[in-house]
């Protein structure tokens, strides 16, 4: 290994290290106190952040075998995988006491679970990329399951370890087709083959494509979300919320990554299908969560309807003139997405209860008169999600708009806008049970939820005053062109 | 006819037969033994190729590791003298169906091969194992090193996936589930 690709993937190895020792420190650990594991846990992740952050002055560079990249994108998206890990382990520590499956290794294995994001967001290597993707998806298969007695948990795990190898395949068959093509797997050198020597564009189109359905796989969108309402409803709660936020958030950093650093001119080839693809996540999202009565599935489908919306800002990829406002409209919608998730989750984490009920909307009844502080978070998330003005939410949908009309997709703004109308009327109903429903709901003593819940509220709220901050830093971000 | 030549018909005529005998043995154990001695004898014909690594990959992989596999879950399920029948109506035909199709691929494939050597870029690589090593721990040590990691995380997961929780009283696991059945009946 070279130096270079030590200073790259410093914090993830760092990240690795520490899941590692963790695996084997729990062993002394009892088991009423597996809080020292998570704290731990904890510790691991905030060290990484910081070693992440201190890599911020570093310039943009790969190693000498070009399998890794350290650029300002790529450490946006660790701080934001990091912090999703943060997340990760605050949800998760209350809750695994409460369903009694308090195991030191969820904590290691979320931990593997954020290094793959980490490797995943600088990976510039269709190799890496694929390897990243497998060390990212198996924790989270196994954390699925970790309810194991459960039912639901063992459907859920099995659900998502089939159809997540199913779409590795996808990857790896698209990956090999690219590679037919090109004789390439790294992706400036794959830029550079379809510029200077013949490729044989049907062969790669195909790979191209196979690998943008295996992603699409893994960021539910549509047609290939069936997976995701049975999986999100059955995983543990807490790995639901990490799931939907932070493998959402990498599947679309590797997207990005891909279509900008490799497949740029062939843009007129995949843009129709991005294009599709978008516009068909965001209407079908946004219908069937309408009639969802769990808000486990309500918010699995509005992540797929968000998962649309993301797509929407990679459709104009291949235009030059709006790179830069793709990727800061790309990242800051995902910095939206994942504190409006995370926060959500983490309410809906408080609100279950230990044989998995306090779920459906109606337990949410009267929750404005109970737990006003609970309820006022919620409606900041819901009201986000939506993107009513005053959230986070408003400024991400308003920077992907202001993205798609300037690349000339004036009719994929418009059904965005459409279909966010659509989902005014599921987001608004959990706001019409918690204030005008009499109701006592049971909210679990779990003051991590409640500090999750609100410092990511606050956030939501806050940061909209100042948008423009996170857009410079995540526009400043800009991808390594070759 | 030159030896390469009549070693590959050999070669051929026992893979194909070996096929043929998987498909049509009674015995799922005589099934899973022709397909390994089909497996070792592609091997062979990887090692004519001149990729004596994807040879040695074939046998030990394919041959080795799988098929034992294949065997034990025979063995264990008592799958040796399941009676063949058909779980799935109307398997023969699409599998005739699909059969049909790719051989016309193959034979269409064949007439037009005319811009088939275009199809993929060419490379010229040595191919022995001692060059594919040298790639694979200087160029692609990382990727290397990341598989041992994933290979460790979905051995952990097995790990904890099937272990008997010492927590939960013997019983109570299936007292729950007793409780999930009946409640989504």
């Amino acid at each position: 290994m070279n130096s270079d690709l030590l200073t790259i993937l410093l914090p993830t190895l760092a990240l690795t290290g520490w899941a590692l020792l963790l695996l084997l420190v729990d062993l002394w650990i009892p088991r009423e106190h597996k809080g020292i594991t998570a704290v731990l846990a904890a510790a691991g992740l905030a060290a990484a952040l910081g070693l992440t952050l201190s890599q911020g002055r570093l310039p943009a560079m790969t190693d000498s075998t070009v399998m890794v990249i350290s650029d300002g994108y790529a450490l946006f998206l660790d701080v934001l995988f990091l912090a999703s890990g943060l997340a990760g382990v605050a949800l998760a520590h209350e809750y695994l006491k409460r369903a009694n499956i308090a195991n030191g290794e969820y904590y290691a294995l979320l931990l593997f679970s954020v290094a793959g994001m980490m490797l995943m967001a600088h990976a510039y290597n269709l190799i890496l990329i694929f390897l990243a993707l497998e060390l990212l998806s198996i924790p989270l298969y196994i954390l699925s399951g970790i309810n194991r007695p459960r039912l639901e948990s063992e459907e859920s795990a099995l659900k998502y370890f089939l159809l997540g190898a199913f779409s590795s395949g996808f990857v790896l068959y698209g990956t090999a087709l690219i590679y037919g093509a090109t004789a390439r797997t790294d992706l400036p050198g794959i830029f550079a083959a379809l510029q200077s020597a013949p490729v044989n564009p049907v062969i790669f189109i195909l790979g191209a494509v196979l690998l943008l359905v295996g992603l699409a796989y893994k960021v539910s969108a549509v047609p290939f979300h069936m997976w995701t309402p049975d999986v999100y409803e059955g995983a543990p709660t807490p790995v639901t919320g990490f799931m939907a936020v932070a493998v959402k958030a990498a599947g679309f950093a590797v997207l990005g990554r891909i279509l900008m650093a490799a497949f740029p001119t062939v843009g007129k080839d995949l843009t129709p299908i991005l294009w599709a693809l978008a516009a068909l996540t965001m209407l079908v999202g946004n219908l069937a969560a309408i009639t969802q009565k769990s808000i486990k599935r309500m918010l699995a489908y509005s992540s797929i309807a968000h998962a649309g919306y993301l797509l929407m800002a990679l459709v104009p990829f291949s235009n030059r003139l709006v790179n830069s406002d793709v990727q800061a409209s790309l990242l800051f919608y995902l910095v939206a997405y994942a504190l409006t998730g995370l926060g959500a989750w983490a309410v809906v984490t408080a609100l279950e209860k230990q044989n998995g009920d306090g779920l459906k909307l109606e337990d949410y009844a009267g929750l404005g008169k109970s737990h006003p502080w609970l309820a006022l978070a919620m409606t900041v998330f819901m009201l986000s999600f939506t993107g009513i003005p005053l959230t986070l939410g408003f400024w991400g949908k308003f920077y992907l708009f202001r993205t798609a009309i300037e690349g000339g997709f004036t009719l994929l703004a418009v059904i965005g806008v459409v279909t966010s109308l659509i989902s005014a009327y599921y987001y608004l109903r959990v706001l019409m049970y918690m204030y005008m429903r009499a109701g006592s709901p049971s909210v679990e003593r779990a003051p991590w939820l409640q500090v999750t819940a609100v410092a990511a509220a606050l956030a939501v709220v806050l940061i909209s005053f100042i948008p423009n901050v996170l857009l410079n830093l995540a526009g400043n971000s800009l991808l390594l062109l070759p | 006819m030159s030896p390469a030549v009549i070693i590959f018909i050999v070669l051929a005529l026992v893979a194909v037969a070996c096929a043929v005998a998987m498909l049509v043995s009674k015995n799922a154990v005589y099934s899973a033994l022709f397909l390994v001695l089909n497996f070792a004898t592609i091997g062979v014909i990887y090692l004519m190729l001149g990729a004596p690594f994807i040879a040695v990959a074939q046998i030990t992989v394919y041959a080795g590791a799988i098929m034992v596999l294949f065997l034990f879950v025979i063995m264990l399920l008592g799958g040796e003298n399941l009676r063949l029948g058909e779980p799935l109506r109307g398997q023969r035909l699409i599998g005739l169906i699909f059969g049909a199709v790719l051989l016309a691929e193959i034979v269409l494939l064949l007439i037009f091969r005319s811009g088939m050597d275009q199809m993929v870029g060419t490379l010229t690589i040595d191919t022995s194992p001692a060059a594919l090593g040298l790639e694979m721990f200087n160029k692609y040590s990382l990727p290397f090193e990341v598989t041992s990691l994933v290979l460790l995380v979905a051995v952990i997961g097995a790990v904890i996936l099937t272990r008997v929780d010492p927590i939960r009283r013997p019983g109570k696991p299936d007292q729950d589930r007793k409780d999930q059945s009946g409640r989504q009946a």
